[in-house]
């Protein structure tokens, strides 16, 4: 499969802070690449710097086999969709999106055309005279994506595109982008600090912490093998428990914890764990029962119920542990309905072997 | 509102009419068909026929709007592009540049004046419309470059960086982004400029030539003269052209708060 | 967080009016205010001229009894204009603040008319009102309140009247915005802890209104201070300020040295109480 943008080990800092470290990634030829990573993790540096709106303080930023590190923007086949847009409020929509073919001055009828038939893609047929400000939230989101891709851009760099809707546009708006992409075939690089969101798009996900690519994966290898606990929790594995590994054999471990009791993981029959680890079960694998043995489950722990928030279709218990951890375990409503538990109620938290995974230890946690 | 103190409410109405009653007096007098004295004698337009007859006003009228025009425009003109200019520097200049700017606003016009005057006697420059204009361009110029690096300032840099996305090049993004979103602003600093330089009276009295006399010059000359109601039916035309200049302002600033509600998500 | 590409000060003609500005303002500002200093040490000449023997007796004559009464009567002026607008315009400035949307519109309107009429004619205005034959007095004498005119015009109290009408606007106006950034919730919650109205001014509203009245004084007081049109038309010759008496040394007296250590020291004066108040509101408004 042949590259469409390659980054070879980019550095850029901003002052003292080293915003993008030694950064190595190659974007495939019409993907949907996520960065996902917190605030300050160096995702949107990135997107600024394959727009050329940055240059890199070292390493060669590529774009379909062009060496492009120090190009202006204006010489890169690449368009942005801003964080907040940044449509020109001065503008009507015909005028933002008519920006870019205005700038390399193509013909008025050709710019006419180009127009009409991206509004038409974005579905905004009939509100080209009106301003930004005339516009919903969904609009103006749609009118940024339309601007930057009637340029026909080989890449397009989404900053945050979905962070300023609201929760349901925000599903409409994802289902959008996809369609959006098979239209125009072109590669997406999209930057969010919002696991679901970058899960339910992307081809393929790249998490960041502080400058630094975590690990790059599809959704499904990263979720369910994230190659270090930051990168387990930042996908939304947030029950955690640190113990050291007693022992290992036909592929599965036993840990032991200081308070808990021991419990059992499924690991790599090749590469078997050793020393301190850190254990990790998903809220929706954790069962939790007023049965202190349940068949089928491998652990059990002991727990009291600290909090219960109902959120429509779940319940989500916070349970604390004898160690003082609070867990969480996410509950399908019609299960919460049939037994529920009240808080201060002491209770047992099940799982499987195969559900929890195993990760050599948090350095924070030691 | 409904929870305003009534001694709030009493002593407003009190201010406004305070701030407004020397104006309706002076208006109505111009309508007195008394010579001497305040005692009303009767409705008269008189006033206002021999103020349209009078060449010297008429020529200092001109000369008023001559001067405040070419002042105002050089200030815009050397104004906006400095506040642009300044905006991007660093953070650390920024109270230096901020200083330099506000001091000729903030000293007293007097000095303005007597230190012009000592400049243009002692390099014997003549005195008249150039030194007038050179005097009004100094109050005139920090006034435009400090309303527009305020309007600058509330730009969201990313619609530069957004143009810079769709290949615009730093003359695209001044002619098509930040000049056409400056407008407002613009149009703000030169009302203000110009009417600034029209009401301006101390630095002017200074630096003013026997060719160049504004209409402010000549009000004060004539209050000095004696008090002849022609001055009474100035003041009031004076007055009514500030109120048009203020309802022109207002309907500009309107439309400069609405450009700036679409913009105030950063 | 602006780049190279799109940092449109890089144009030329952004350059250039920098750097026209930069020298304007050398030429017609700086450098006239650095002659003033210069003159100021220098001495008279013979019929008015300058001589360039260096002196420091312009500035010992600043401290002459007689120039120290006109020191003062402009510091007290200044001051209690100050005061005044302050006193007069927090009521106005709280009922602009807090009164709906559209009202807001035509009161604000309404207090800034006054605000962009001519100076010399609003200071003229009160020259009508106040003289012997003026308005006041002709109410007075028709009420029967009085059997002869007082004589208002020409003193100390008339030039007060004049400076407070002046620069009232300009308290105003920055109390206004001040007044707008404090949340009528806090006065909610001032009274529901048992606040009541008095003690919620003076506990609440005033001590979040200081940036206004800092800003609000400094813009009423500066020019109070170096004011000429009011003290010339409305104090005549006996109640000079500053102003009024560096015009006199210049134009009249034509003593350009000591006019020039007057101006200075009414500048010095002017920069140094700026600075006080603008470290003061930088304290007050962390923001």
């Amino acid at each position: 499969m042949n590259e469409s943008v390659v980054l070879d080990k980019i550095v850029k800092t901003h002052g003292l802070v080293k915003a993008v470290d030694h950064v190595s990634l190659s974007i495939r030829s019409g993907e949907f690449f996520s960065l996902l990573g917190p605030s300050g993790s160096g995702k949107t540096t990135i997107l600024r710097l394959i727009a050329g709106l940055d240059h890199p303080d070292q390493g060669d930023i590529i774009i379909q086999q062009r060496v492009v590190t120090l190009d202006p923007p204006h010489k890169r086949p690449v368009n942005m969709v801003f964080q907040h847009y940044a449509l020109f409020p001065h503008l009507s929509v015909f005028e933002n999106v008519a920006f870019g073919l205005h700038m390399k001055k193509e013909r008025q009828t050709n710019i006419q055309n180009a127009v009409s038939h991206m509004l038409a893609l974005v579905r905004l047929q009939g509100k080209e005279k009106r301003l930004p400000s005339q516009l919903s939230g969904g609009e103006q989101q749609r009118v940024a994506l339309a601007r930057a891709l009637v340029n026909r851009p080989v890449v397009l760099l989404l900053d945050e595109p979905l962070a300023a809707l609201d929760q349901q546009l925000r599903q409409e708006m994802q289902g959008e982008l996809k369609r959006l992409q098979r239209e125009v075939e072109a590669t997406f690089i999209c930057v969010t600090h919002q696991q679901d969101e970058a899960l339910m798009l992307s081809d393929r996900i790249a998490v960041m912490q502080g400058g630094k690519v975590l690990q790059v994966g599809t959704p499904q290898e990263i979720y369910d093998h994230p190659v270090s606990s930051i990168v387990a929790q930042f996908i939304g594995l947030s029950n955690t428990l640190s113990g050291t590994i007693a022992s290992c054999e036909g592929g599965v471990c036993r840990v032991d914890h200081e308070v808990l009791s021991s419990v059992l993981v499924m690991c790599s029959p090749h590469d078997p764990p050793q020393g301190a680890v850190t254990v990790m079960v998903r809220p929706e694998r954790v069962h939790v029962s007023s049965d202190m043995s349940i068949n089928g489950y491998d652990n059990m722990l002991s727990a009291v119920v600290h909090h219960v928030a109902f959120s429509g279709n779940e319940v989500v218990y916070h349970v604390r542990l004898r160690d003082k951890a609070i867990w969480m375990a996410r509950v399908p409503i019609a299960e919460a309905q049939a037994s529920s538990f009240a808080i201060g109620q002491p209770v047992y938290v099940h799982w499987r072997a195969m559900e929890g995974l195993v990760l050599p230890a948090h350095p924070a946690s030691c | 509102m409904k929870r305003t103190p009534t001694t709030f409410i009493v002593t407003s109405l009190l201010v406004m009419l305070f701030l407004y009653l020397p104006i309706v007096f002076l208006i109505g007098l111009s309508f007195n068909a008394s010579t001497m004295g305040v005692a009303w004698k009767g409705f008269t337009f008189q006033w206002y026929e021999k103020l349209a007859m009078d060449q010297a006003i008429l020529e200092a009228t001109v000369n008023s709007v001559v001067i405040a025009l070419v002042s105002t425009g050089l200030a815009l003109i050397l104004g906006v592009g400095t506040a642009i200019a300044l905006e991007t520097r660093q953070k650390t200049q920024q109270s230096w540049v901020n200083l330099i700017l506000v001091l000729p606003l903030v000293i007293p016009e007097i000095l303005l004046g007597v230190a012009l005057l000592m400049v243009f006697v002692l390099c014997q420059v003549h005195l008249g419309f150039g030194t007038v204009i050179i005097g009004h361009m100094v109050f005139n110029l920090p006034l435009t470059i400090v309303i527009v690096r305020a309007r600058l300032r509330k730009l969201d840099p990313a619609w530069a960086d957004a143009a810079c996305d769709l290949g615009a090049t730093s003359w695209d993004v001044l002619t098509h982004i930040t000049l056409p979103l400056l407008r407002p602003a613009i149009w703000g600093a030169a009302l203000l400029g110009f009417t600034v330089s029209l009401d301006d009276f101390v630095v002017t009295f200074f630096v003013a030539g026997p060719g160049s006399t504004t209409l402010p010059l000549k009000v004060f000359s004539m209050i000095k003269t004696g008090m002849t109601p022609e001055i009474n039916a100035l003041s009031a035309i004076m007055v009514v052209v500030s109120m048009l200049c203020v309802g022109l302002s207002w309907f500009l600033q309107q439309r400069s708060t609405q450009v700036s509600a679409e913009s105030s998500y950063q | 967080m602006l780049n190279q590409r799109s940092d449109v000060s890089s144009a030329f003609p952004v350059k250039l009016s920098l750097l026209s500005t930069s020298l304007f303002l050398g030429l017609f500002f700086f450098l006239p205010l650095i002659l003033v200093f210069g003159v100021s040490l220098a001495s008279r000449g013979m019929y008015g001229g300058i001589t360039w023997i260096p002196t420091w007796e312009n500035y010992q004559r600043v401290f002459d009894p007689l120039v120290g009464v006109i020191f003062f009567r402009s510091l007290l002026l200044a001051g209690l204009t100050t005061f005044i607008c302050a006193v007069l315009g927090f009521p106005l400035a709280y009922c602009l603040a807090r009164v709906s949307r559209p009202w807001q519109l035509i009161l604000l309107t309404l207090v800034m008319i006054p605000f962009w009429t001519n100076f010399l004619v609003r200071t003229y205005a009160w020259v009508l009102i106040l003289r012997a034959d003026g308005i006041l007095n002709s109410l007075l004498i028709g009420l029967g309140l009085l059997d002869e005119p007082l004589s208002l015009l020409f003193t100390d109290l008339s030039v007060l009247v004049g400076l407070v009408y002046g620069y009232l606007p300009f308290m105003v106006l920055p109390l206004v915005v001040a007044i707008e950034r404090i949340s009528p919730q806090l006065e909610d919650a001032a009274f529901d802890l048992y606040a009541s109205m008095g003690g919620m001014f003076r506990h609440v509203l005033l001590p979040l209104s200081a940036p206004g009245f800092l800003a609000g004084g400094v813009l009423v007081f500066i020019p109070s201070l170096g004011a000429f049109i009011t003290p010339y038309l409305l104090g005549g010759g006996q109640n000079m300020m500053l102003g009024t008496f560096i015009q006199h040394e210049f134009l009249v007296a034509r003593d350009w040295p000591f006019g020039s250590a007057l101006s200075f020291g009414l500048m010095g004066t002017v920069l140094l109480l700026w600075f006080l108040l603008g470290r003061a509101s930088v304290e007050k408004d962390p923001s």
